[in-house]
């Protein structure tokens, strides 16, 4: 206890949090998945796609990011668990006992779970667009050479995915906080991340899809990929990205409240 | 159970052999008993439903004269099978009654295709090519130009017909869905074709040949219910031209009419009643539209018409004589799966569930509990996979049969057409889809039992199965990419909702959601495959680990 009355209150919560993210094994493994299969599907879809001719009008950054669909479902694992688990175990009930300050607590599980999960992010996005460097000029994308972080819309996409899975991380943990268990939460996340995208392809109205597109917080977050295009987009990149930051913001809410009204 | 344990005699307490009955019982109990399973399965079935509802939904559609919703709706014929065809052609014909033959030989096919074509030729009078503005020369793969007999001259009335195709050499066709391959390559002055139809009471026989005196017989069309009465005569006819480029985010394409000239002579004609003296030809020929539907405007009716000289004949017509497809060149409309895309909330929903009534266990320590009661634990595991299974398909049929009982009424109303189905294909689209979502159930059940977390096996059974048709629908992928996903992955089930078949007769652009690379019942074999593997898995893990 000695360190907990030296520090300030807010470092304590922190050291306490990352403390237990870093002392279990699954959050590494998970980030380590993350990077992994982000990296693996980009390039399984890189290697597949061919431009016959090389007068293909292709988005090569959307194309090389396509694995962080995938990687999107392990931040969210990650996530949920940091605070399903909790719940699970009981442990939530001696965390808030050191920690009576509960939104503090959330506070300082959303900094600890989001920072990995940006690094992991970083280094899953640069993995993909290298993948994409080397192997879409092979397959008739010329133009694919110029995929530099030099270039202003990459930069944008490439550092837009990376806060695009931060995000993700924080609505992950926003509902999980708010329904406390880990299956209901991580159904509610996948829920609305695959559905919006799935409801929005079918729709037969193509005035609601548009909508559907806007409001959902994948298939608006996920605009910030695109740098072809950009005046046929839903809705613009950074905006689209601020729609799912608000989805990440009302979650944590959501969260807050409800572990502040409720016994944990 | 205890109570099951308590009645059993000392000397055979053995409760390994006490059946699958009662383990079927106590799996069933703890399901029915867990108040948030019972209601999340409710869920299910009413998101099943209200996101179909949403997903299909159309602003009324209104048209002119005030009129709205069904009244909107162009009448679509139907072929003698009663599925939605196109019936659109410039005939020349003459009536045939009784038995009777039609020789031609076909020297030329040509065609026109975009741009609009224009104003029509000065005076309105039939334009010469030169006179279309902005259009291409060229013709169609199935353009087409030939010979038919044809029941009467309502769209949709039974034909049967010999013809040659831009792309796909001579043709036998009938009743619009039957296509048999004859001679193949292109026609040309240098390489004619002859063309013959032989009616033998409800039988039509079609023969084709290069020389005019080689035959070789190509097929035979029943045409049940042929009247004695029929027409025959030839035929030309054109679909619209499509181009689609695919690329990343959408489908770019142009669409447009076109225009096919079949050149046609040595026409003989045996068993028509000669009207008047008209040398070989038989009776009097007159030519015209069947079926203008004028999809493309009316330049391209003025541009139909045929011309006669001596024992030549020039036909052009526009239009298809050939099925209907969803999103195709002549057809749009909705079919009855696009009003069970809310499977996938409650595909999400059950998943969960399956996976919960297995990892729940695991976090409670009831395992132990059911393990200690029913040892042979292969039998928990199938027990708790017929309860899920059952439970979660009748959810989805009640789900699946209102949203496409109502989804389809409400679309028909609101003025969009719906394509019909057989009952038996309604029937397999419905119980295919609560099935999809009962073994969907059980995956999520076995990759809990091997994962034993919740989180981890929801998202590998969401992620298999929706993720990938995401990637094949939302045309991120290449078509060829997104092909084998939807072949090779979960995701691959959801072919059992394919209402509509896929015409090789008929060019469009045959692409999910609404045709899948695989067979309804291959697609949906996938699935099973994959969940009889992790089944088995999960039961070999069961029965190594300790609980």
């Amino acid at each position: 206890m000695t360190t907990l009355s030296t520090r300030r209150p807010a470092f304590s919560a922190v050291h306490a949090e990352w403390t237990k993210l870093r002392t279990v094994p699954g959050p590494v493994w998970l980030l380590a998945a993350t990077i992994v299969l982000t990296v693996a599907v980009s390039t399984a879809a890189t290697a597949a796609t061919r431009c016959p001719g090389g007068t293909c009008f292709a988005d090569t950054t959307k194309l090389s990011l396509t694995g962080v669909v995938f990687g999107q479902a392990v931040v969210a694992i990650l996530a949920v668990l940091a605070i399903g688990g909790e719940y699970s175990t009981g442990m939530i009930r001696t965390t808030l006992t050191a920690m009576p300050r509960r939104g503090g607590m959330l506070a300082a599980k959303a900094a600890v779970v989001t920072g990995p999960v940006l690094a992991a992010a970083a280094i899953a996005v640069a993995g993909c667009l290298l993948a994409g460097r080397l192997i879409l000029p092979g397959n008739g994308f010329t133009a694919a050479r110029g995929l530099s972080l030099a270039d202003g819309p990459v930069l944008r996409a490439a550092a837009g995915s990376v806060l695009y899975l931060g995000l993700i991380a924080l609505l992950s943990l926003g509902i999980a906080t708010a329904v406390r268990d880990t299956a209901v939460a991580i159904g509610i996340v996948l829920g609305l991340l695959y559905l919006f995208p799935v409801v929005a392809a079918v729709a037969a109205n193509p005035r609601w899809q548009r909508h559907l597109e806007q409001i959902g917080p994948a298939t608006a977050g996920l605009q910030i990929e695109a740098t072809t295009g950009l005046r046929s987009l839903p809705i613009s990149p950074w905006a689209g990205l601020g729609v799912l930051a608000a989805w990440a913001a009302g979650a944590l809410l959501a969260g807050g409240l409800a572990l502040r009204w409720r016994d944990a | 159970m205890t109570a099951t344990l308590a009645r059993r005699r000392p000397g055979r307490p053995d409760p390994g052999r006490a059946g699958f009955g009662p383990v079927l019982r106590a799996e069933w109990t703890k399901f029915r008993t867990v108040r948030g399973w019972v209601i999340a399965v409710i869920v299910a079935a009413v998101l099943t439903d209200l996101v179909g509802l949403f997903a299909a939904g159309q602003s009324q559609v209104s048209c002119g004269g005030g009129r709205s919703g069904a009244a909107c709706v162009p009448p679509v014929p139907l072929g003698p099978a009663g599925e939605p065809v196109t019936d659109s052609f410039y005939f020349v014909r003459q009536p045939l009654t009784g038995n009777g033959r039609i020789t031609v030989r076909v020297t030329s096919l040509t065609g026109r295709y975009g741009g609009g074509f224009g104003p029509a030729g000065p005076a309105g009078g039939p334009a010469s090519p030169g006179a279309v503005a902005g259009s291409h020369i060229g013709v169609q793969p199935w353009s087409k130009a030939g010979i038919i007999i044809k029941q009467n001259t309502r769209p949709g009335s039974a034909y049967a017909a010999m013809m040659v195709t831009g792309g796909h050499g001579v043709r036998m066709q009938g009743d619009f869905t039957a296509d048999i391959a004859g001679l193949p390559g292109a026609v040309s002055a240098r390489a004619p074709r002859w063309l013959r139809l032989t009616r033998s009471g409800d039988t039509v026989t079609g023969y084709d040949s290069a020389d005019g005196s080689h035959w070789t017989r190509v097929a035979a069309v029943t045409l049940a219910g042929l009247p004695a009465t029929a027409w025959i005569g030839l035929f030309a006819t054109s679909p619209a031209y499509v181009t689609a480029t695919r690329s990343f985010g959408g489908t770019t394409g142009q669409i447009g009419p076109s225009l096919a000239t079949g050149v046609f002579d040595h026409v003989s004609l045996s068993g028509v009643r000669r009207v008047r003296g008209d040398g070989a030809a038989g009776g009097t020929w007159r030519g015209d539209n069947v079926g203008n539907q004028d999809a493309f405007g009316p330049q391209t009716g003025e541009l139909e018409t045929w011309h006669r000289a001596g024992a030549g004949f020039t036909v052009t017509g526009s239009g298809d004589i050939a099925p209907q497809v969803p999103g195709g060149a002549g057809g749009n409309g909705g079919t009855i799966e696009d009003h069970l895309m809310g499977a996938f909330a409650g595909l999400i929903v059950v998943v969960v569930i399956g996976a919960m009534f297995m990892t729940a266990e695991y976090r409670r320590g009831l395992i132990r509990t059911t393990l200690a009661a029913s040892p042979r634990r292969g039998r928990v595991l199938a027990a708790k996979a017929i309860v899920i299974a059952a439970v979660t398909f009748a959810a989805g049929l009640a789900a699946a049969v209102i949203a496409v009982a109502a989804g389809v009424r409400l679309s028909r109303d609101q003025g969009t057409f719906v394509f019909p189905v057989s009952w038996l294909t309604w029937l397999r689209v419905v119980a295919g889809t609560a099935a999809l979502l009962a073994v969907a159930a059980v995956l999520a059940l076995a990759l809990g039992t091997m994962l034993r977390r919740s989180a981890a096996a929801v998202t590998a059974a969401i992620v298999a199965i929706v993720v990938p048709f995401i990637l094949g629908v939302a045309e991120v992928l290449p078509a060829g990419a997104a092909g084998w996903l939807l072949r090779v992955t979960p995701a691959a089930a959801f072919a059992i909702q394919q209402s509509v078949p896929e015409y090789s007769q008929v060019t469009a652009s045959y692409t999910p959601p609404t045709f899948f690379p695989l067979s309804p019942w291959a697609g949906f074999g996938v699935l099973c495959g994959y969940t009889a593997l992790a089944l088995g898995l999960a039961a070999w893990l069961l029965r190594r680990r300790d609980a």
